[in-house]
């Protein structure tokens, strides 16, 4: 797919220009877009698989409703990614299915 | 927990911002609660021109709509704004759960005096195979994909539902760059106004009524769609099956409303069809049978953003009775203007079904003592 240069109505005001990282390779993103959004400008739609039959898993809703979106950002399993926006140099990768939850480092 | 609101706003779309705002009129010490960074909830992309008179804010587009209401809510010194915020429970005694996502994740408590739930909707799902593949995605991810974050959804689309929704989503297709192959309607008419089917006639997207869709064709991603005819009564018709390359299968098939927080809360939930589904009691005030409890906007019945603010502003007021903040003669005053300007925006054909529902609604809680009284008795 490919990120709307020329709209009609709109402006777009995409934020600062970031890598981060799709399954450990590099993706140009932008720091107004979220996750979900910026992979699919990239071409990626499918952001995981479902937990019985590995059936393929892209967004629905792009609200943060339908829980279609889930990835693992920097070790964390069912982020929403359409609602969490990119930031530079974070790791997200396909979920698959219900992925346990890590217990996280307590911040003292 | 430090400080005490009189009023948490769940939900600052066209309803929960017309809330806040009204309530502020009455030095109402409200929280406006949302899970987005901005304000302004589905308003931020419609990029269409709204209908109705001067007042209704015809002719305007639904983001310079929702920009204005945002900015007015961000500097009103009676409202706190929190972004990037979603409610997640609201509990017996009166706790408010917020999840905070940004600038730092935390849990935050807070016990408001009243709450108005504006929640909003989410989109339905059509049952056939196929509909769970990455590219079947819903009307409004199709916007906030193109309109929010400038990405275009796919190259060729098909347009299921020839609603309101449908046809404005095929013309901000068109506008971004993407072709529609197709609109299927699968009743014998157009659902929308006729204006915005025929503008998107005009640029040569046919609209099929009597269709359906049969399947999403593909293995990781909407690689095609195959489409057919149906009966009268809604089967398709063999033989009329058609295959189309399509990337996307945009669904506009209605919305329900995210009824979870105000059940909850302990609100009465009806089923009313006309209203969307599952829908929290309420009166023609935007009260619910808990005192403290409001509602407004889609989450009150499925209806429009012009509808929505109006209804914002009564349960604002309901809130401000609640709360004793007003002269009994304030309240009428308000509450006559709010409640004619709401007649008036329901004087359109299309308004028919959503004053059906209003209606059983009403009369909601007598009709089930009395279906009660028709079941068998049990054993």
């Amino acid at each position: 797919m490919k990120r709307i240069e020329d709209h009609p109505v709109l402006d777009f005001d995409r934020g600062e220009k970031v890598v981060f990282y799709f399954e450990g390779r590099p993706i140009e993103g932008y720091t107004n877009e979220t996750i979900a959004a910026a992979l699919h400008a990239a071409g990626i739609k499918v952001l995981g698989y479902s937990a019985r039959k590995h059936r393929p898993r892209g967004f629905f809703c792009a609200i943060g409703k339908c829980s279609s979106c889930l990835m693992v950002v920097d070790g964390r399993p069912n982020v929403r990614t359409c609602m969490e926006f990119v930031r530079p140099g974070i790791h997200v990768r396909r979920q698959h299915g219900l992925e346990s939850i890590v217990q996280e480092e307590s911040d003292e | 927990m430090s400080e005490r609101y009189e009023l948490a706003v769940v939900g600052g779309g066209p309803a929960g911002l017309s809330a806040a705002l009204m309530a502020s009129k009455f030095g109402v010490k409200t929280v406006l609660v949302d899970e987005n960074r901005k304000l302004g909830g589905q308003l931020v992309k419609q990029t269409h021109k709204f209908f109705g008179s001067y007042e209704h804010m015809a002719g305007v587009r639904g983001i310079a709509i929702g920009r204005k209401l945002s900015e007015e809510v961000m500097n009103d010194p009676n409202i706190t704004v929190m972004l990037s915020t979603t409610a997640i429970g609201y509990y017996e005694d009166g706790t408010l759960a917020l999840y905070q996502r940004e600038p730092e994740e935390k849990l935050i408590d807070i016990k408001p005096q009243t709450v108005i739930f504006a929640t909003g909707a989410r989109e339905n799902m059509l049952a056939f195979p196929g509909n769970d593949l990455p590219g079947v995605y819903g009307a409004g991810a199709v916007q906030t994909l193109m309109n929010v974050y400038g990405v275009l959804p796919g190259e060729r689309v098909l347009m299921i539902g020839s609603g309101n929704i449908g046809l404005i989503v095929t013309y901000q297709l068109l506008q971004a760059g993407s072709s529609v192959e197709a609109i299927v309607e699968i009743l014998p008419r157009i659902g929308g106004y006729i204006v915005h089917a025929s503008k998107v006639r005009r640029y040569g997207v046919p609209i099929l009524t009597r269709h359906t869709i049969i399947e999403a064709i593909g293995d990781e991603k909407v690689e095609g769609a195959v489409i057919a005819q149906v009966d009268e009564r809604f089967r398709p018709i063999p033989g009329t099956e058609r295959e189309l390359d399509v990337d996307v299968i945009c669904l506009a098939v209605g919305l329900a409303p995210i009824i979870n927080l105000t059940w909850q809360a302990g609100v009465e939930i009806a089923y009313i069809p006309e209203l969307g589904g599952h829908v929290p009691w309420h009166d023609e005030d935007m009260r619910t049978n808990v005192p403290n409890v409001f509602v407004a906007g889609d989450l009150a019945g499925i209806e429009e953003a012009t509808t929505a603010m109006i209804e914002g502003e009564l349960a604002a007021l309901s809130a401000v009775e609640f709360l004793g903040k007003a002269s009994p003669s304030e309240l009428v005053a308000k509450r006559e203007d709010a409640h004619s300007r709401l007649e008036d925006l329901r004087l359109t054909v299309f308004s028919e079904k959503v004053k059906a529902g209003i209606e059983k609604l009403k009369n909601w809680r007598a009709n089930l003592t009395e279906r009660a009284g028709k079941l068998p008795p049990k054993g």
